[in-house]
Order: structure tokens, then sequence, then C-alpha cells
């Protein structure tokens, strides 16, 4: 470990710290239809779309009608990308001329992009065309972090609203997140990105004659523009098979950098965002402090487990103060590596800058614990805040279990239904990373897939399983995906999505329609240190007590046999 | 109910999909090109009006005259049989990992393996005692890792020196100014860029 390296998490922190407001009041002015610069600018664009669409922009949904709009929406999404890719050998623009994509692999895809997991079971350059890459990938980028956007800002509606039937019009908040927040985002990151050296071209590969007289086929593509939804989206599939680890995704320290503060920057954004909607940033700040608690846990013991070599090559007299190096590039080093990681899998992005499945066990199992907990350290963008208050919801729940009182948040009851529809989507998530992960070691068609063998093997479907129920989309990349894989992942990424949606907007719902009551000597405070303490435990003992059988079995006993000098 | 809410959802995907599928990448791609056309294009290297690499994508090095790169695991088609794949170390056209365990018996055959052969290449500086640098035997992430640590290419000094019969002080100080620090002091890793370091190797030589 290197002092630069501390300096580089420190940095890292201090710049989200200071991106946090700014981005909370920029969102909330988009999200609640306030006056911003960019409305008088894009505005016609808008106001044409509600015309041509048939929407009227000033008619609200209750939130059954909010989610059947969401899964409208998602169900043309499927199509449209099944469809592009099953049909790919006969559609233009298609210069290397790929086939159609198979049919399982198609669903897998078309599931991983609409729930904004981008699980990728193939490798970008040597599967699709840039036409799919573009049409299909990265308009699904685009929506599927706007819909979680959306969705997020109607759960804070229904928070704050009193006796209200309506949280929101889906169609409204879509469009605005994507034309006032996510497009101009992407057009400056884009430029930002092209300026450091990643490639933004219609041509599919250049061709070089090396120093050695060599061949050289370099792929190319429009990486740019793709590039810069996939980090602020947090959707994190990469236009190349290794991802940000692609010198031409990310080519050097800075861009790393801008990476990884775009993954938290609108997650971020909106804990300040629910905090103005309240109209005390304090319960804004509170809910970003117990978050941050947890993502500087996992990037410092990140850094010091892959800070090590591997024990198992002490006999070999190398010179290890480089740390563990496989699966990782020069120019980032250990530091930006580790931070990568963490970040990324904190917010449920998935893009990666070094290889998970060769990080040393216990650096393993940080990502893999972040996951479990269920991306809701910033989180994806929307599912991460909507995530957290469902975990708000347990804490002042068991809050108002120990001195007896009803558990209230923000002035309103928490009560009986709202406690169950919490229930539901926080115990579905074990449920699809666990008893996929059991079915998958047990059977042959699972068995097969795993690269590695031992507790290695475990991990690596365990890995899988939670990733997609999470909606992350990083991997331990050994696995080669098969039709069982991507079938089962895609379910996975299915019940991981929208069984935490459905519920959280049911509780929005619910919140809305209530009444809020002053605040009383007797409520519990949810804007202090208490409570940041008392939801961090509840997210942290929540995901220890139904995931550390399993852990057990994976990265904490192959940490052991390396430490004995177990090979498999 | 959901039958009011099918043009809406359907104009909405077809709008969205135009402009952040079509008219946003093919935009961003006619402007790059535009204002910054040798990084849009992918940096690429010329020499004498040739396409020679791009200086973001590692090349594979063998011969002992030049500084070899790290290890890549990537993976191309067989020469002899095209539905086959062999190691085809820095295969820009398919980036690839090991994806290896850190308790993979293979990783450490591997490791093992690497470690003998950059003994026998660089006889000199294990006469001298050095260590080898661990990242020589451990593969990128990306397979097309263009850099170096510092160690990393120092380590080779004495191999390239001999093999180009020039002065050891001569490629150590390339190697040396050749080394981009980090970015305000502390942001990314001290590194050299093998194929532009190769490069001045050839013009050092000339």
């Amino acid at each position: 470990m290197t002092l630069s390296g501390w300096i580089t998490i420190a940095v890292f922190f201090l710049c989200v710290v200071a991106i946090t407001r700014p981005l909370g009041g920029f969102l909330k002015r988009v999200l609640e239809g306030e006056r911003h610069g960019l409305a008088r600018l894009l505005g016609p664009l808008e106001r044409g779309t509600y015309r041509l669409a048939g929407i009227d922009p000033n008619r609200e949904q209750s939130w059954s009608h909010y989610a059947l709009a969401v899964i409208l929406f998602k169900i043309f999404c499927f199509i449209a990308v099944y469809v592009l890719l099953r049909l790919q050998g006969v559609l233009p623009f298609n210069p290397s001329g790929l086939g159609a994509v198979a049919p399982d692999l198609a669903y897998n895809t078309a599931v991983s992009f609409l729930t904004n997991t981008n699980w990728q079971s193939y490798g970008g350059e040597t599967t699709l065309s840039p036409l799919s890459q573009m049409l299909a990938l990265t308009v699904q980028n685009f929506v599927s972090a706007a819909a979680g956007i959306a969705i997020a800002a109607a759960v804070m509606r229904g928070f704050v609203r009193r006796s209200a039937s309506t949280i929101g019009n889906f169609w409204v908040d879509l469009l605005r997140v994507t034309l006032y927040v996510l497009l101009p985002g992407c057009v400056v990151l884009t430029l930002f990105f092209v300026l450091e050296g990643v490639p933004q071209t219609l041509a599919t590969a250049a061709s070089a004659l090396t120093l050695e007289g060599g061949h050289q086929s370099i792929a190319l593509g429009p990486v740019a523009s793709q590039e810069a939804i996939k980090m602020l989206g947090t959707n994190g599939g990469g236009y190349f098979n290794v991802n940000s680890a692609h010198p031409f995704e990310n080519p050097n320290a800075l861009t790393n950098f801008v990476q990884m503060l775009c993954i938290f920057a609108l997650g971020a954004g909106l804990t300040n965002m629910f905090g103005r909607m309240i109209g005390q940033e304090k319960q804004g700040w509170a809910i970003f402090s117990a978050m941050a608690a947890l993502f500087l846990i996992g990037a410092g013991v990140l850094y010091w487990s892959e800070a090590h070599a591997n024990p198992l090559f002490a006999s070999l007299g190398l010179d290890g103060t480089l740390g563990n190096m496989e699966g990782k590039e020069t120019r980032f080093g250990i530091a930006a590596s580790a931070l990568f990681a963490t970040v990324t899998t904190d917010a449920s992005c998935g893009a990666v800058n070094a290889m998970h499945e060769s990080f040393l066990p216990l650096g393993g199992m940080v990502p893999l614990i972040n996951m479990m907990l269920g991306e809701v350290i910033f989180g994806g963008v929307g599912s991460g805040l909507y995530g957290f208050l469902l975990f708000a919801l347990i804490a002042v729940f068991m809050a108002g279990l120990m001195v007896g009182r009803t558990p209230e948040y923000l002035g309103k009851k928490i009560e009986a239904r709202e406690i169950k529809m919490t229930m539901l989507a926080v115990l579905c998530l074990p449920l699809v990373m666990l008893g996929f992960t059991a079915l998958a070691v047990v059977l042959p068609a699972g068995l097969s897939a795993l690269s590695a063998s031992g507790p290695h093997g475990f991990s690596e479907a365990l890995y899988a399983y939670t990733s997609a129920a999470a909606n992350n989309g990083s991997a331990f990349a050994g696995l080669t995906a098969n039709s069982f894989w991507n079938v089962t992942l895609g379910i996975g990424m299915m019940i991981g999505r929208f069984f935490v949606i459905i519920p959280a907007l049911a509780i929005a719902g619910s919140m809305a329609a209530k009444k809020t009551a002053a605040p009383t000597p007797g409520t519990f405070p949810t804007d202090n240190g208490l409570f940041i303490a008392l939801v961090a435990g509840v997210i942290v003992i929540v995901g220890g007590l139904t995931f550390l059988p399993a852990l057990a079995l994976g990265p904490i006993v192959e940490h052991l046999a390396m430490l004995h000098g177990t090979t498999y | 109910m959901v039958l009011s809410q099918l043009r809406p959802a359907l104009v909405l995907f077809l709008l969205l999909s135009l402009l952040t599928g079509i008219v946003y990448p093919l935009g961003m791609t006619a402007l790059s090109g535009l204002i910054l056309p040798d990084r849009a294009a992918g940096s690429l290297v010329y020499d004498r009006g040739r396409v020679i690499g791009s200086s973001l994508i590692g090349q594979d090095f063998a011969s002992p005259r030049y500084f070899h790169g790290r290890p890549s695991a990537t993976m191309g088609p067989d020469p002899r049989d095209s539905s086959k794949t062999v190691a085809t170390p820095y295969n820009a056209a398919a980036s690839l990992a090991s994806n290896a365990g850190p308790t993979s018996k293979a990783l450490l055959d591997r490791v093992t393996a690497t470690t003998n052969v950059l003994k026998l290449e660089n006889p000199e500086a294990m006469a001298r005692g050095w260590r080898i640098p661990v990242e020589l035997v451990m593969t990128s992430a990306s397979g097309l890792d263009p850099d170096l640590s510092p160690e990393g290419a120092l380590f080779q000094v004495l191999r390239v020196a001999r093999a180009r019969g020039l002065d050891e002080e001569r490629i150590r100080h390339l190697v040396l100014t050749s080394i981009r620090q980090p970015l305000l002091g502390f942001l990314g890793e001290p590194h050299v860029n093998v194929l532009a370091l190769n490069r001045a190797l050839d013009r050092l030589a000339q």
C-alpha cells in the first residue's frame, strides 16, 4: 500500500462529496419540472414529444398505473433488443459480417440490458455489430438508467406527499431524465473520453504492421459514446470483452478517475435530491453518510488485500512489491483497481478495470459482499436510493420494536403493509442468489460452465447469481455461460429488478396516501449518527446473516487453503 | 388502462431509440472526427505512411533486442485449424484476461514456467541477483497492456544492452527518461509505454 494510493481514495471520496449537492439540486429541478437552463434549450423537443405520444404531462399516475407503465415499456425494450440481435446477420451496418445471436444469448442480453444489469455472456468485439451495439444496447443503457431514476423520483414523492393518490407520471419522468440529465452529460463525457484517446469511429478495425514485422488487427468502433452512458447510467456493459480494462475504453488514470466518479455521481446526487424534496437536506446527508461508511470500509479492505503478492508464489523468489498484478493493468496499479472494483460493485455498475476473478480470496469477497448487501451503497442510478429506503424502513421498524412505539419515518407511520412489501423485496434477492447457486453446483449443466475447481469454482457460481440478482453485471469472468446459465441468470436478473421495483412503488403509493404527523419528543430522529449507525448495521446484519454460510464455503475457505499452500 | 398507455410506450420507445441509438452515437462520431480525428480513429502510430500500431495498445515483442510487455492471455484462431483457438499474445481483435483464480494450479504452473523463461532470457540480471518484478509473470487484465512499470522495464535493460551491443547506461537512461509520472503526483502509477520505448530504442541505434 502506498501513500499515493490512499490519497487517490481520499481525493475520490472528497470529489463525490463535492458533486452531491449541485447534482441533487439539478436532479430535483428536472424531475419536479422546475425551471432550469436546459429546459429553455430542449423544451420544444420535450413538448413536441408529449404531443406526438399523446401524453398529458400534468396528469399523474397512481402507483399501480406507474408500475404498469414501467412494465409495458420494458416489454417493448425486450422485444426490440431480442429481435435486433436475432436478425443481426441480415441487418445493415455489420462490416464484419457477424451472424445472428443465438436465442438463449439474445434473451439473456435483452434481459440484462433492460434491467440495467449489463451482464455480458459474450465478447462485444467478436459478437455484436456496430448497429447492435448502438441501436440495441446503447438505447437500453439510456432508458434503463432513466427508468431507474424515474422510479426513485416516484418513490421519493410517495414519502413526501400527504394524503395524495398519485406519485408522478412515468413517461414524463423518463423523458425528462433522458433529455436533461443523461444526454447532455454523455455528450460532454464522450468528448472528454475522445480527447483522452477513446476511439469514436465507424471503422471496426485497423490493421497494423508491428515493429517486429507481425500483423496486428486492432478492433475499433464508436466506443466513447457507449462508454459515457455505460458509466453515468451505472450500466457497465463494455464495448470490448475486457470492459474498462481495455486501453481503448479506459486509456489512463484520469479517465479511470472520471469513470469512477460518473458511477457514483447520480446515485450520490439522488440522496441530496431526497433531502431537498423533504425540505431537510440533513436527511439526505444521513443516507449519504451510511452509504459512505460502507463504501470506505470496502475500499480499504480490498486495497489491503490486493496490495499483497499471492503467497503461493513465495518460493519463486519474485519481487512482489507491486502486489497481486494478475488480471490488472499497469497504468492503474493496485489502488485504482481496488477502488474501481469497490465503486462498481457498490453501485450496481458492473464495469471492471481489473479481473475480479483473479483477486486474492478476501479481495474478491469484497465485491461479492457489496452486491449481496443489495446494491444500496450509492447503488445503481435510482435503484440504489429506493433500495436503501427499504432498509431505512427496516431500521426504523426495529427501533420502534425496541422502544415499543409505532415506527415512523419522516412523520409517516410504518405499518404492516409497508413492512410486508419491504420484506418481499429484501428476501427475494437472497432466494435468487443462493437458490440458483445451489442448483448450479449440483447440476452437470451448471458445473460444466465453471472454469475453476475447489472453493473458487463455488465462488464463481455464487458471484454470477449474486451479480445477476443485484443487477450488477460484473463477473468472475472465467465462467463460460452456456444455455443453462443464460436462462437462469436471465430469470435472476428479472426477479432482482422487478421484485424490488414493484414493492418499492407499492410502498410509495401507500406512503403518499398517509398523513404526516408532526415530530414529538418521542420521535426517533432519522438525521443523526444513531440512525446512520442503525441503518448501516441493519444492512450489514441482514446481508451477513443470510450469506455468511455461503461465503464460508467460497472465499473464506479458499483464503485458508491459500495460506496453507493448497492449489486446485 | 393498458391500451391507453400503448401509444405513449410505443412512441416514446421509438423516439428515444432514434435519439440515443442513432442521433447521439452518429452525432458524436461526426463531431469527434471533426475536432479530434487522430484520437477518434484509435491513436494510430504511423511510420513512413504505414500503420505500425496504436500508442494505446500493446504489441507482442519476442526479440531480445526489444523490451517485452507483460504476459498476455489473448487467444486467436489456430492458423492450422480455424475451428480451434490458440494462445495469440496481444491479439487486439479479441481482448481477454486469464481469469485465473488465486489458488488455481494452472496459474501456479504458468507463473513458474514464465519465471523460468525470464531467468533464461535475462542471465545478466540473474547474475547480479536482481529479482523478477511480479508484473512480468502476471497477465494483464486486457491482454493488451501497453505499459510496464519502471521496475519491469529496468529489469530488462541488461538483456537489451547485450542484444544490441550498446552501453547499459545509455539504455537505462532511455528507460528513465521515458517514465510517465502519476498525474498531480498521485493519480495512477508510474509507467513506461513499451511501444514508444522500443521505437526510441530503434532511433537510438541509428
